[in-house]
């Protein structure tokens, strides 16, 4: 008896404890479909009187918010699918392929884990200016195409394919490309996934960048949209409440959907490292 | 400079301008465009959205990404900015050959278009703070009418305390804004900067003399040291008359219609001066329309501008927007004439100066508020602020001091 | 034979590390040396309209950072961050992780995903929703204190508590991180030893300290290190919530950074800021490692 009572009790405080964690993001649910004002009242609401999709209709129509849905659909879309790519071929060939100073190499790559991005934005800025790729999609995407962390992440994974299976491949006169295609990408599919995780959250999270090098309210990801609006509509709590549901609710299905992948890389990552 | 080339020959297709709009005014402006367009319909205008907390940002990062409009709004303190960075076209001539008179009586609000004897924007619409005040309190205190010097003003403050009492107060002046100070300041003769704008003068006698009488209000409890995000609601506590008086602009007569109670007595007045009424100047606000000199569309982009300076398109911007129109002419309108709360904004207009045209103002003013509020809560004497304040604007101008004088050089070379 | 499908292999090697180097090269390192370069100019607004107006200053931007009393108080306000923020994260995460861990856990995988949830977030949205939060009448957790008799706090108003504020923000939005890299550190020592502890007598706080704490000790680095970089470099929370201020109690060292290289358009002087944080994140990085190695022997 005196089990029970303490296993509930436990299981009890760990449900306290997830609700205390939920609460800012039930309560931005909540107060996205309250009517105009009401999240401003005291004392404070934790429930809508009456939903009302109003200010998600205000969002898509009178602001235009599907145009920022849109361009971060983009940016994270096409940023995970290169970097998959890119990172997957660099990340095999350290593991896998010899040629003269791969380590050398490698270990210089990892040098940048530790350079904040913070120190080459202006002049990565600067340098996108004389390419012409300032304002564009182009360039919000652009630093997230190849990670040294994406590398480290493959390379590790791609340790572990056995060396027999290759050299049979390749005595048997398959090209290296073809040999990546069709024998290691498979091989390769779980680490992918989970970085495609890593990139598609990082991607369409990010802020900083994208509020650096877009100047078109039109092409805003939703973090800059969100960004931008609160200093206008500052006392539409509401409204404020909705755009936050919007930017927040793909991540969220992204991650649920995929939370194994994205686990299991974390605590891979941090194991090893 | 070929301004007028290009295409104005009927044979050529669309041409289209890309104009740049803030805030209200660029919601409302689309309708006015409506009407430009159907007026020139080879002309097809599309208007850009921005908001004002990221416009600056905004402008600044298109100017270095090279994606201009043809026509912008611009707040007239952000002109000198752009006009440094030679990205506007100076409109002396087009100006000059078209309808749009200079507006003698209203010349502090062309002057602000005008850097280094060029004009660069046209007025789109003005502002200017004046005091809005409880009449009532004002009664109750002995007073008809707001005094016209600051001697007189003080002792209005003084009898309103006296009857207010402890958490009560005769004039709200946020501790956060830069502009009480620096109105004080132009109307004390000071011109906040020195040396072709490439000092700080805040030192000066003129600026230490609205200093301490800005400073004065706080002291003797006649204005709370609160800053504008700390009062909650501005329109509950004049409503309740924590405060009768409040220095602010032309969107605050919507806003108190709006939301006081309307058996609330306020009314509007000029404000006061060190000297009595004329020497009560304002700053000189507003946004004004300016051309990007790599426009393709010069011709075009001209006649929007003038279209929306004719006095109809001002009237009717007004009533749109609720801003005051920049042209005199537009004020003779029956509902702006007839409206008493605007009476004030009309005469102070014509008593408004410029802030320093120089791009480096935006940060000065943010270290003039950031000085002006350490000397509000004590953290500094007044002498300590405004040396800091001399000295923090003086790095900030350090680069304009070099230019200026390596142009003087060269000018000096050049005569040789 | 086997010579060409060496060279072949070679061949490949290069040219499948060629885009990322590439890559990395130019969209990385190159910037990272432009950072460098342009922290030693005045670079500004008016060399970005005529290039020929930026000149050579030297260590001139970094003598005025260090001259700046503002700077100082970003480096003070981002170490108060990092060092009261940092290990108030990583010991919510390793309690929260000791808690699924436990065997009287039940649906351990929920009350992982729950507690990991924040972690997913958009951090503007949520540094949005916690501003209304933090409202001092509106807010919910005023509200949520007012029930325990705790008078309201103006948590973004009031400069003693605005840095707090954000600490608990960025605490619960990165404890779940940390929580499941310590999860797999706790699963990673051997049941055997606890066994072994139980049959010598040890009751259930011996065991946590002489095995689940050294055990966790590699983890424990690698979060501390990986946290205190991430905090290092806090921006998005004050930038939505307080614009660094009040009376820049939240001003950081890379909220700094942006309001020099983009507000007023010093990119100079942005570029030595950013330089500046990257050296002191290194040198966080080597103290940490050389206290943990001396603490070792």
């Amino acid at each position: 008896m005196k089990r029970a009572l303490a296993l509930a009790g436990w299981n009890a405080l760990l449900l306290a404890g997830a609700l205390l964690t939920l609460i800012p993001l039930l309560w931005m649910v909540s107060a996205s479909l309250m009517p105009t004002g009401e999240a401003n009242t005291f004392p404070p609401r934790l429930l809508p009187s009456v939903a009302t999709w109003e200010h998600y209709q205000t969002l898509f129509t009178h602001l235009s918010v599907l145009r920022n849905f849109r361009n971060s659909a983009i940016v994270a879309v096409s940023a995970t699918l290169l970097s998959i790519l890119i990172n997957a071929l660099a990340g095999y060939a350290f593991a896998k392929l010899r040629f003269g100073g791969r380590d050398r190499v490698f270990g210089f790559l990892l040098t940048a884990l530790i350079i904040p991005a913070q120190v080459g934005m202006l002049p990565l800025f600067l340098l996108l200016k004389t390419m012409g790729l300032v304002n564009t999609l182009v360039g919000a995407i652009v630093p997230f195409l190849a990670s040294v962390f994406g590398i480290f992440l493959v390379r590790q994974y791609a340790l572990g394919i056995p060396d027999e299976l290759l050299d049979a491949a390749r005595v048997d006169g398959a090209g290296e490309w073809r040999i990546f295609r069709t024998v290691v990408l498979p091989l390769l599919a779980p680490i992918l996934v989970t970085f495609a995780t890593f990139t598609f959250l990082s991607a369409w999270n990010d802020f900083l960048w994208p509020l650096i090098v877009l100047s078109d309210d039109a092409k805003y990801t939703l973090p800059v949209a969100l960004a931008s609006l609160s200093g206008e509509h500052v006392q539409d709590t509401e409204l404020m409440m909705a755009g936050s549901v919007v930017t927040v609710l793909p991540v969220i299905l992204v991650f649920l959907a995929l939370q194994r992948y994205y686990i299991r890389g974390v605590m891979m990552g941090s194991v090893k490292g | 400079m070929a301004l007028l080339s290009g295409c104005a020959g009927g044979s050529h297709d669309r041409v289209t301008l890309r104009f740049w709009a803030m805030g209200r005014e660029g919601e409302v402006v689309q309708e006015l465009v409506r009407d430009f367009e159907r007026e020139n319909p080879k002309v097809r205008v599309i208007v850009q959205q921005i908001p004002w907390s990221s416009a600056h940002e905004k402008l600044l990062t298109a100017y270095v990404g090279r994606s201009w409009p043809d026509v912008a709004q611009l707040g007239n303190t952000w002109v000198s900015e752009f006009a440094a960075l030679k990205s506007l076209e100076p409109l002396d001539t087009l100006a000059h050959q078209s309808l749009i008179a200079r507006d003698a009586d209203f010349g502090g609000v062309w002057d602000t278009n005008v850097i280094d004897g060029k004009l660069y924007g046209i007025p789109w619409y003005v502002d200017t703070r004046v005091l809005f005040y409880r009449r009532d309190l004002l009664k109750a205190a002995g007073y008809d009418s707001i005094p016209q010097s600051w001697d007189g003003w003080r002792a209005a403050m003084a009898a309103i305390k006296r009857r207010a009492g402890q958490d009560r107060y005769a004039i709200f002046l946020p501790t956060n804004e830069w502009n009480q100070p620096a109105i004080f300041g132009l109307q004390s003769g000071s011109t906040l900067l020195a040396d072709d704008d490439t000092r700080g003068d805040f030192e000066g006698p003129p600026f230490r003399r609205a200093f301490d009488f800005y400073l004065g209000l706080y002291r003797d409890g006649y204005a709370p040291p609160v800053n504008n995000v700390g009062i909650a609601n501005v329109y509950q506590e004049f409503e309740r008359g924590t405060f009768a008086m409040y220095i602010t602009g032309p969107w605050n007569v919507g806003e108190f219609r709006n939301r006081l109670a309307p058996t609330t007595p306020w009314a509007t007045a000029p404000l006061p001066g060190p000297q009595g009424a004329a020497s009560g100047v304002s700053l000189a606000g507003g946004s004004s329309l300016v051309l990007y000199r790599e426009s393709k569309h010069k011709a075009e982009a001209w006649k929007l501008i003038e279209y929306l300076s004719r006095t109809e398109s001002q009237v009717r911007f007004s009533h749109l927007s609720g801003d005051l129109p920049a042209r005199r002419a537009a004020w003779r309108d029956s509902s702006l004439v007839g409206d008493p709360a605007l009476r004030a904004f009309e005469t102070q207009l014509t008593r408004v100066v410029p802030t320093p045209k120089i791009p480096e103002w935006e940060e000065i003013a943010t270290r003039l508020l950031e000085q002006s509020e350490r000397a509000i809560r004590g953290a500094a004497p007044p002498e300590t602020a405004l040396a800091a304040l001399d000295r923090d604007v003086n790095n900030i101008l350090e680069k304009r001091r070099w230019l200026v004088e390596r142009e003087r050089q060269r000018a000096g070379t050049a005569a040789r | 034979m086997k010579e060409s499908i060496e060279a072949r292999q070679a061949r490949a090697g290069r040219l499948f590390v060629a885009p990322a180097l590439t890559l990395i090269a130019v969209f990385f390192f190159v910037p990272v040396i432009g950072g460098l370069v342009l922290s030693v100019t005045d670079f500004d607004i008016y060399a970005i309209g005529s290039p020929d107006t930026a000149r050579f200053v030297g260590l001139r931007n970094y003598a005025d950072l260090l001259a700046n009393p503002v700077f100082w108080k970003a480096v003070w306000n981002t170490f108060y961050f990092v060092f009261v923020g940092g290990p108030l994260s990583v010991l919510v995460s390793l309690v929260a992780a000791l808690a699924i861990h436990s065997r009287l856990t039940r649906l351990p995988s929920i009350w992982r995903t729950v507690y990991f949830l924040p972690v997913v977030t958009t951090l503007v949205a949520v540094a949005v929703i916690w501003r209304y939060l933090y409202h001092p009448r509106y807010g919910l957790l005023n509200y949520g204190l007012g029930a325990f008799g705790i008078p309201p706090i103006d948590w973004l108003g009031d400069p003693h508590w605005a840095m707090p504020a954000v600490i608990l923000l960025a605490v619960w939005r990165t404890f779940g991180l940390n929580m499941l890299i310590f999860l797999a550190g706790l699963q990673s020592i051997p049941e055997e030893l606890y066994e072994a502890a139980h049959l010598d007598g040890a009751n259930d706080w011996g065991r946590f300290v002489h095995i689940t704490l050294p055990g966790l000790a590699p983890v424990t680095l690698f979060v501390a290190i990986t946290t205190m970089l991430g905090f290092f470099q806090l921006f998005a929370e004050p930038y939505v919530m307080t614009q660094g201020g009040p009376l820049k109690a939240t001003t950081t060292i890379v909220l700094l950074m942006y309001e020099q290289g983009f507000r007023w358009w010093r990119m100079g002087m942005a570029a030595a800021i950013a330089f500046v944080l990257f050296l002191i994140m290194l040198a966080g990085t080597l103290i940490q490692l050389r206290v943990t190695r001396e603490r070792a022997r």
